[in-house]
């Protein structure tokens, strides 16, 4: 994946694991089935007025809480192109990018866009665009190990091409 | 420049003279852990690799705690992966209804984790076992799968934050009180990505039971783990619960901290964190009149024999409150037992509590305890976000066994000393 594109749904601080996928869901391990209760604690529309490319946009520690690799694997089966953020909570960092889930750390983007716009996302080079306002930010690209990672769409499609 | 406890475990791991924070690594495992809902999705990714099996049949541990015994069908099925896996690669630490206990308790108990380990857990309190000085850290299904399949994992080597606790803490004050202020002090990402490393005179005062509590929630802080040094009580409590051989790592002199902080415990008083974050604390003194439904007393953080003990002191000879639902969850069978032989079941049976089996329950809003609209719980778990215990309506109060055994009698929000004179 070397872009995203999409328009923006937007949180604040603190978007923890159990808002993003409830634990009476973690009955379930298919990603199909969790997509259609991503977000549902902190925005029950989400899944109902999001297509597919959206991206999430959010301040402070996003993810925090559980280890639940459900919690990325919602939003990536959702169809969220890119999740941007002023910071991530460690392990739902280490989680996207092992699943394949594009993230990306930039505090001015995640102060700056504003729900609906529509923004893109380089990867290659770490630049967010916002469209609707034509701002640019400088987002933390990653270092290579992690963009192979990436690239191939998870840490076990990774390890299975070395 | 002089290395952290926790970057001289990483380096020894690593195969390195020496790490610094920030470093990338690669590091051996001693152990990789998983539960009934992290582990099938582990499988399922080992399966898409090209591997034959496990890298070491005894460095696994898969712990059936978290639905179980099965609240629902899909529950069962995910346990039926789990046990079918476990027989297939002939797991050495497999824990089935009978023998499970909730992880974090389950495992120092059984001498699976010892000082100079590097653990990694498909579950975010695996940080617990900081307590017996271990490098021990939250991972995902994917990062267990490939820890199960490699023994490896790759780390960026944290940086550290320094707690100095020092001073004798007061008569009810126990590690829940301890760690919840200090996740009120400096927020839920005061920690993010660093090691929390405690230190100082007022460790030799806190039990392990205190311990385990206060590394069990070093994940709310945002902490990549928390850590104690390994002194006597340490070693008395892995000599007398492991075989394994244990290594004592200690930080150096001149180890870099980005920040210290100097905690005095003797001046702590009761401390609740409030909905719907574990920063959001107040002293019992600051509560107000909170009129509460239900009470759990239990969880990887506060469901060991000292919780109980305590808990049971205060409701000894009481009654809980006309109304007042409160659920009591020994978090291993020997905790369980034990606890029944000291009396302490038939204390809580007879003050109107009820008492489960072990499991994780209602913690995370599984079963055993679900809560309604607008109903509110007083609970020694680990963390209370929006709809974490039931309905996005419900409130938890996060607080210590002795608080919440006070609440139990009162039916509100309520510090011991205002039931134990």
């Amino acid at each position: 994946m070397k872009a995203a594109k999409g328009h923006v749904f937007k949180y604040g601080d603190n978007v923890d694991t159990d808002v993003i996928i409830p634990a009476r869901y973690l009955n379930s391990s298919d990603p199909k089935e969790l997509a259609t209760h991503c977000m549902e604690d902190i925005d029950a529309d989400f899944v109902k007025k999001m297509t597919e490319g959206d991206i999430i946009v959010a301040n402070k520690n996003f993810g925090c809480g559980s280890s639940r690799e459900h919690a990325p694997l919602a939003i990536k089966a959702a169809g969220v192109s890119c999740v941007i953020a002023e910071t991530f909570a460690r392990i739902f960092y280490r989680n996207a990018i092992n699943i394949g889930l594009p993230i990306i750390e930039c505090p001015e983007a995640a102060a700056a866009i504003n729900a609906g716009d529509e923004v893109e996302v380089n990867f290659d080079n770490g630049v967010i665009t916002d469209i609707t306002t034509g701002k640019t930010f400088q987002g933390q690209a990653f270092p290579p190990f992690m963009q192979k990672i990436i690239d191939c769409e998870g840490l076990v499609n990774y390890i299975n091409q070395k | 420049m002089g290395m952290t406890m926790t970057q001289k475990i990483l380096a020894a791991h690593a195969g390195l003279p020496s790490v610094s924070a920030g470093q990338l690594i690669e590091a051996d495992l001693d152990l990789v852990l998983g539960n009934d809902i992290t582990s099938p999705v582990a499988i399922h990714e080992m399966d898409k690799m090209k591997v034959d099996g496990v890298f070491n049949k005894d460095k696994i541990a898969l712990v059936l705690d978290h639905f179980v015994p099965n609240k629902d069908i899909k529950s069962a099925q995910h346990c039926k992966c789990v046990r079918e896996f476990a027989c297939r690669h002939d797991i050495t630490n497999y824990f089935d209804v009978g023998e499970m206990g909730i992880e974090h308790a389950l495992l120092p108990e059984k001498g699976l984790t010892v000082a100079g380990d590097v653990i990694i857990g498909a579950d975010s309190h695996t940080c617990t076992y900081g307590a017996l000085g271990a490098f021990s850290t939250g991972v995902g299904s994917t990062d267990m799968a490939a820890g199960m399949a490699t023994g490896k994992a790759w780390f960026k080597v944290p940086s550290a934050i320094k707690f100095n606790l020092t001073g004798k803490p007061a008569k009810w004050i126990s590690g829940k009180d301890i760690i919840l202020h200090i996740i009120g002090m400096i927020g839920v990402d005061g920690a993010l990505y660093k090691s929390m490393e405690f230190v100082g005179d007022g460790i030799q005062y806190l039990t392990m039971d205190d311990r385990f509590t206060i590394a069990n929630m070093a994940i709310e802080a945002g902490g990549k783990n928390g850590i104690f040094p390994v002194d006597d009580l340490a070693k008395k409590y892995m000599e007398e619960h492991s075989k394994r051989p244990y290594v004592v790592y200690e930080a150096d002199e001149d180890a870099e901290y980005e920040e210290e902080y100097t905690i005095d415990l003797s001046a702590l008083k009761p401390t609740v964190a409030f909905p719907h974050l574990p920063e959001n604390t107040k002293t019992i003194d600051e509560v107000g009149d909170l009129k509460i439904d239900q009470v759990v007393i239990g969880s990887c953080t506060n469901g060991r024999m000292d919780d109980l003990r305590i808990a049971a002191s205060i409701l000894k000879g009481r009654k809980v409150a006309k109304g007042l639902r409160v659920i009591v969850i020994p978090a291993t069978q020997k905790i369980y037992l034990d606890a029944m032989e000291e009396g302490l079941l038939k204390i809580f049976i007879e003050a109107g509590a009820v008492v489960s089996t072990p499991t994780c329950g209602p913690c995370l809003g599984g079963y055993m305890g679900i809560l309604a609209e607008h109903e509110r719980c007083v609970s020694t778990t680990n963390r209370n976000f929006v709809g974490r215990m039931g309905h996005v309506e419900s409130e938890i109060y996060l607080a210590s066994p002795a608080v919440a055994a006070a609440s139990a009698i009162t039916g509100k929000l309520s510090g011991p000393e205002e039931v134990v004179s």
